[in-house]
């Protein structure tokens, strides 16, 4: 428990006095369950195994029993629990709409709570990396500039070729291939505070939400976020020091902290100056949308979280919304058959399905095609790779399959996680000459390809 | 016991931990819950056999289970039950286009034989409403309808021949792939809606149909139930039977729409969704009898479904209905008491009478076309002073429709829910020959027993 003020917000960092417990949640909630079943076919760990623990139905069914104490939180609740992946494909098939999402979280916080899986490195390491890693976000670029400088400078190629990760205890050594590759420029060298179009006037004013892994993996995503928002009348404010949105800690057991981070969130941001907030990582953007309930208990931020939720965008959705400007020219780098992989959090947790599609069918030169189980998880589902990677793999194989079998030559995807899950997939099975992109990188591209690049107001780059 | 089942089939395929058994407690009904001994996952019919003979020699009853979405309480575990989840046997092994004929194992999804059938051009017409994840076998074993049975008849009417498991474990066959066979009694048939009661089903032979040329799908509202009633008899005195012909009230349309967002309207009362399939000149001619039909019946508003995905998904909306209805009420009781069609607006009536007189929420939908509504009861289980009133109400329901020469039970089964009426339903001596055939099959009772019948 950290004693140090933030800047910006002179908040302690305030972890809950009360226990987290399913007995805890409105019982409406649970009840909402009428055990029809229709989840079970959408559910890729019940698809896997076909037993109804492993179902939503099942899962939700346990909590009920934890909740009216007919069952102890046990080790192998937990352990269910931390096998469901959270792609929410469930609640996109249950009509009686239940709040699987909030179940969820409940249980895997029920399940940290009461230390049934905890071990002392399990501890460490969900210290380092929850409670201090991803709350001190110059303290991530820091990490991320001393990874780059390891692959920038041969090093780890090095390693590779001579195989000296055989050094590392198993576990690294199979994640080792994974390790993303980090950027040389971390958006706020691409990305000036504010920037206005040359155009001068703007309808709507926006704050583009960089992102903590995203900003170090796929900084040119966030560019291009702010691109294709400039090109469409829209004048974007991105801070340079952005705090992780929470989503980690909220589907990983750790609503204190994920607390902590919307409040933080809210204080370094007024919603009020903007007409949204955009994100443009499917993941985070699920979270980030439901700050509105996990600080509904929290008189002095309730109100603010819920103008918040109220705004919350994610990039495809603002755009169609606004209504995007259509390319005339395609983008340089694609062309032909593409596909989009949907991020389950952003069809299933934000229900955002077509608008990425109405982007990319917009884009010259492109034949979307449809892939089989578009929207299935491709088993990245946060860090599902990393704690379960059997069912992960056998995700992404599945996955592969129906890109595969869609013929295209470029995977479109909105998402970090799904990103580097689908690269490293294609790459490893010979396919590495199938690119993987973002949709709003196309339309960048498309934009940028049609006239030349007009110079910018505040632009940190030579125009 | 429990070792000599690991033994049989793998430890891997017996269940027994707490936090599994608890998962295998329910079914798709309201309010039933209760725990089994253990569960069990057999991979073939001769594994399904020897776990009933160990059954039978610890006389420990056996509850079969496909994927636990029937709505009578059928798969709930009796107390020191084994559950059979038979979900293991999901082979398609052969689809016969020359005599248009599927053989599955009991464990194939009913969307998989729809969808196999579909691909050879071919045409498996039962859809209840849980087909998505439903298993063919337990489809079987309830006689499962759907929304096709007006035109295209019920499970029982594609089961061609069947592979079932006996109470004493001997594994039998029958019936063929022939068109006509009537050699012995038809025993297929007492199999099929059996309910686990008297045999373990473990395959299935299944008629196709070849697939219909075209469809067409219109949505009729109207101001109030009556008027729909009566279109729903016009469209049968005009001789036309049409594929589908459900029909959803207002509340249901309302929690539907909120799920399924297919653009229902939200102020009618009623809404008929109807269905014309076959040669594309008699679908065409079909649908425009139809129109005119509704339109003559008074309805506000007659509108056909633009595209073959516009179709599915109001089918698919209308599928949802039962879980949907769960938006205003948590525990959601669906009957499906059946009436002869022409008793239809009787019935209607009487359900909202019943509503007014013991203060209940009852929305209704269901297969207007073959008289089998779906009364659902919207209540709380954990409201013990109204579940007494919805279980007055279901007397006075079932009653009722057993007056007007229905039945209590039209597709879901009879299980554990409704077998305190089945007598008055059958009187004594069909009910005591029930028994006989139960006695003769079962005499140790292990079969699913308490269902049905005690």
């Amino acid at each position: 428990m950290s004693r140090r003020s933030r800047a910006g917000g002179s908040r302690q960092l305030r972890t809950s006095l009360t226990k987290p417990t399913l007995q805890s949640l409105d019982y409406s909630v649970l009840q909402q369950c009428m055990h029809c079943g229709m989840c079970l076919p959408t559910c890729p760990t019940y698809a896997k195994t076909g037993r109804e623990r492993h179902s939503p139905r099942g899962r939700i069914a346990l909590m009920r029993a934890v909740a009216d104490g007919e069952l102890p939180l046990s080790r192998t609740f937990a352990d269910e629990m931390n096998y469901c992946l959270g792609c929410l494909a469930c609640t996109s098939a249950c009509p009686a709409g239940v709040d699987y999402a909030t179940l969820f979280e409940t249980a895997r916080a029920a399940a940290e709570a009461e230390k049934v899986l905890a071990t002392p490195r399990r501890s460490f390491i969900r210290w380092l990396t929850m409670r201090f890693l991803f709350t001190r976000p110059r303290v991530l670029r820091a990490v991320g500039r001393l990874l780059w400088a390891y692959q920038a400078s041969g090093a780890q190629a090095a390693v590779r070729r001579f195989r000296l990760t055989r050094l590392l205890p198993r576990r690294l050594r199979e994640l080792e291939p994974l390790t993303p590759a980090i950027r040389r420029h971390f958006s706020p060298q691409l990305i000036a505070p504010v920037e206005r179009s040359a155009a001068g006037f703007a309808r709507h004013r926006v704050l583009v939400l960089t992102g903590c892994m995203q900003d170090l993996m796929f900084s040119e995503i966030n560019r291009a976020t702010v691109d294709v928002l400039l090109a469409n009348g829209c004048e974007v404010h991105t801070p340079p020091v952005q705090d992780c949105c929470g989503s980690l800690h909220a589907h990983n057991g750790d609503q204190a902290t994920a607390r902590l981070l919307a409040r933080r969130q809210l204080d370094a941001i007024n919603v009020d100056d903007f007409d949204a907030i955009i994100s443009n990582a499917g993941g985070c953007g699920s979270h980030l949308r439901h700050y509105d309930h996990l600080l509904a208990d929290d008189p002095a931020y309730a109100a603010r979280a819920a103008a918040w939720s109220r705004k919350l965008r994610d990039i495809h959705q603002w755009l169609v919304e606004i209504g995007f400007r259509p390319p005339t020219s395609g983008p340089a780098s694609a062309h032909g058959r593409i596909t989009y992989h949907e991020s389950c959090h952003l069809c299933h947790g934000q229900k955002v399905s077509q608008p990425p599609r109405e982007i990319l069918r917009a884009l010259p030169g492109l034949e979307l095609a449809e892939c089989a189980e578009s929207s299935w998880c491709c088993g990245s589902a946060g860090i599902y790779n990393l704690t379960q990677p059997e069912t992960a793999g056998w995700l992404l194989d599945r996955k592969l399959r129906n890109l595969r079998a869609t013929g295209a030559t470029t995977v479109a995807t909105a998402n970090p996680g799904c990103h580097l899950q689908i690269e490293n997939g294609l790459r490893a099975t010979g396919a590495g000459e199938v690119a993987v992109v973002h949709p709003i990188v196309l339309l960048a591209e498309a934009y940028r390809r049609e006239r030349p690049v007009p110079p910018r107001a505040d632009s940190p780059r030579p125009a | 016991m429990i070792t000599q089942l690991q033994a049989a089939l793998g430890a891997g395929h017996v269940l027994t931990s707490a936090e599994d058994l608890a998962v295998y407690a329910y079914d798709g009904t309201a309010a039933l819950k209760q725990r089994p001994r253990a569960v069990v996952f057999p991979g073939t019919a001769a594994e399904v056999a020897a776990v009933v003979k160990l059954a039978r020699e610890h006389r420990v009853p056996l509850v079969a289970r496909g994927s636990g979405t029937g709505l009578s309480g059928g798969s709930v575990p009796v107390p020191g039950a084994v559950v059979v989840c038979l979900n293991r046997l999901d082979r398609v092994y052969e689809l016969d286009a020359r005599n248009l004929t599927l053989l599955v194992g009991a464990g194939v999804l009913t969307q998989t034989v729809f969808d196999t059938a579909e691909a050879a051009n071919l045409f498996y017409p039962p859809d209840p409403g849980s087909m998505r994840i439903s298993t063919i076998g337990g489809n079987v074993a309830e006689n499962s309808g759907g929304l096709r049975g007006l035109k295209y008849g019920v499970t029982r009417d594609y089961v061609m021949g069947l592979e079932v498991v006996l109470a004493d474990g001997s594994l039998c066959w029958l019936g063929s792939k022939c068109v006509k066979d009537v050699a012995g009694y038809n025993l297929r048939d007492l199999f099929i809606g059996s309910e686990g009661t008297l045999g373990l089903i473990t395959q299935v032979l299944l008629k196709l149909l070849p697939k219909p040329a075209a469809r067409q799908t219109l949505l009729a509202t109207f101001a109030d139930m009556e008027a729909a009633a009566d279109t729903v008899s016009a469209i049968i005195a005009a001789r036309i039977i049409p594929c589908t012909l459900e029909f959803l009230d207002r509340k249901t349309l309302q929690c539907v729409e909120a799920f399924a967002h297919v653009g229902l309207p939200l102020d009618a009362e009623a809404v008929l969704l109807i269905e014309t399939d076959g040669h594309p000149a008699a679908v065409a001619d079909e649908m425009a009898q139809i129109e005119r039909l509704c339109t003559a019946q008074r309805a506000t508003s007659v509108q056909r479904a633009a595209t073959a995905a516009e179709a599915a998904r109001l089918a698919t909306a209308r599928r949802s209905a039962f879980s949907a209805l769960a938006r205003l009420r948590p525990t959601t009781i669906l009957e499906d008491a059946t009436v002869p069609r022409s008793q239809l607006a009787r019935m209607v009536r009487f359900v909202g009478e019943l509503a007014a007189k013991h203060r209940l929420e009852i929305a209704t939908f269901g297969h207007f076309g073959d008289g089998n509504l779906h009364p659902t009861f919207l209540t709380d289980e954990r409201n013990p002073e109204e579940m007494h009133r919805v279980e007055a109400a279901l007397q006075e329901l079932f009653a009722f429709a057993l007056s007007l020469g229905g039945t209590i039970t039209g597709e879901h089964g009879v299980g554990l829910a409704k077998k305190a009426f089945l007598k008055q339903q059958l009187g004594d001596d069909s009910y005591a020959l029930l028994k006989t055939i139960k006695r003769s099959l079962d005499p140790e009772g292990l079969l699913n027993p308490g269902k049905i019948l005690d």
